[in-house]
């Protein structure tokens, strides 16, 4: 019940200071845009071929967002002390972790998914490539702050942190952008995409169960 | 025999001292007789002609490239485990020649592939997870490399080389999967499964050859390690003399 409680805080909490610095997650939403928007300025305005890569883009793009968005999972709370206060805590900081990483998924990575189907029609994908995309997002993504989430505690406070982040965890990011962009491929094809979603799923449940722990761990170490 | 007499830097940097010359001898020498047997004695493949040779360092660095870096995990495992600090400079001694592998791995097989395949550079599952270990080796080295207090770059770098260690067989199915969903009719990798004895024998010689090598190296780059680490000990001064 108490971790429930602490949970149920840590993610109001940061919600609420996600409100209050709109513009940071605003301008990760518009960094998702104006990416996707440049290429086709840079590869021409040709329909079928925007089709052929609208998923890959669309996935590469949150990709990047992704990782911009996580510079602000735990920096303000390491520069003001507050995150040392929540390691010495009496409650499990994996639990800290996991609260951080819903608020952020939901500031970030929801507005994301919501936003991507009506950048896919910019690429003229069929209604039913659209539905798979944002449910494929809608999986995704969460996998991408929490894996994100152990390159963010890890590089916690470091000069040039931002590029040594995308060093760090765009490696670790390939099966899901494989798996995100398949499923949205494979139903182009006329295939199903329950494999794809299916192996995404699983990837999430995976990623939930260890990567605040692993979190957890790099903070220890960022805080030591 | 107590084994962990030699977990400890100061009794382990005399140890090493002794066994990077036990290793780097027979590195030199069995490259030496590796590539004389691969280049001179082995017989010209039916197919592939004067080429193939490559793969008499191509496939051992690939082995190479992949061993390192479970070796390098174990280690930081161990070091995150046991909390020995040699175990973290061990991890860290390893990266730079697994990386060089993984490199000559990537190297030398597009040299293979543009006479063979006509191509440098295909978008095999395999050829794609061996790009994604030199990004790994990289991580892990511009992250150990970025923090200054020693202590957190240790560990910091031991909790990353584990991640990306359990990420590894996740990456390679899903590269693969990828890739046969992709690919149409570009390049078959299956080779001739018959061998000539001297192909084999060439092939595990240098494959002995690296692996003293990487000994030898990373044992060296251990010692600069410790002494960089160790610089106000005593018994280093001591040792010097």
């Amino acid at each position: 019940m108490a971790m429930n409680n602490l949970l149920i805080a840590i993610i109001a909490r940061d919600l609420r200071l996600a409100w209050r610095r709109r513009s940071d997650v605003l301008g990760t939403l518009f960094f998702f845009i104006i990416v996707v928007s440049l290429f086709p300025l840079g590869i021409g305005p040709e329909t079928a071929l925007l089709r052929t890569i609208a998923p890959g883009i669309l996935w590469v793009a949150a990709l990047l967002a992704t990782m911009l968005s996580l510079n602000r999972l735990f920096a303000a709370d390491y520069a003001d002390g507050t995150l040392e206060q929540l390691a010495i805590a009496p409650h499990p900081l994996a639990i800290t972790a996991l609260g951080k990483i819903i608020a952020l998924w939901i500031s970030t990575g929801l507005p994301l998914v919501i936003l991507a189907p009506i950048l896919g029609l910019q690429f003229d994908l069929p209604a039913d490539a659209l539905l798979t995309m944002t449910l494929a997002l809608l999986i995704g993504t969460p996998i991408l702050a929490t894996l994100g989430a152990i390159g963010a505690g890890l590089t916690l406070g470091l000069r040039g942190g931002g590029v040594l982040l995308a060093l760090l965890i765009l490696p670790l990011y390939i099966p899901v952008l494989i798996f995100g962009a398949g499923a949205v491929e494979a139903v182009i094809h006329g295939v199903s995409p329950s494999g794809h979603l299916s192996l995404l799923a699983a990837g999430l449940i995976l990623s939930l169960a260890f990567a605040p722990w692993a979190s957890a761990v790099a903070l220890r170490i960022a805080l030591d | 025999m107590n084994w962990l007499k030699y977990s400890a830097p100061q009794t382990f940097y005399p140890l090493a001292d002794t066994l990077v010359p036990l290793f780097a001898w027979p590195a030199a020498i069995l490259t030496l007789i590796g590539l004389y047997i691969g280049f001179f004695v082995a017989p010209t493949d039916a197919t592939q002609g004067e080429v193939y040779r490559i793969i008499f360092i191509h496939v051992p660095a690939a082995w190479m490239s992949m061993v390192i870096y479970l070796a390098m995990a174990f280690w930081a495992a161990l070091g995150l485990i046991m909390n020995t600090r040699l175990s973290f400079m061990m991890a860290q001694a390893l990266a730079p020649t697994g990386a060089m592998f993984t490199f000559v791995a990537l190297w030398t097989g597009a040299f293979w592939g543009k006479p063979t395949w006509g191509t440098w550079w295909a978008w095999d599952a395999r050829m794609t997870s061996e790009l994604i270990l030199l990004f790994l080796y990289v991580g892990y080295m511009s992250l150990t490399a970025a923090i200054e207090d020693t202590r957190r770059a240790d560990r910091a770098g031991a909790l990353l080389a584990i991640v990306g260690s359990i990420n590894i067989p996740i990456i390679y199915f899903s590269v693969k999967w990828w890739n046969t969903l992709h690919q149409g009719a570009s390049v078959s990798l299956t080779k001739s499964p018959s061998m000539a004895k001297t192909m084999l024998l060439a092939m595990l010689i240098m494959t002995f050859a690296f692996w003293a090598y990487s000994i030898a190296a990373s044992l060296m780059r251990l010692r600069c390690i410790v002494r960089e680490r160790e610089k106000q000990a005593q018994w280093l001064n001591e040792a010097k003399e």
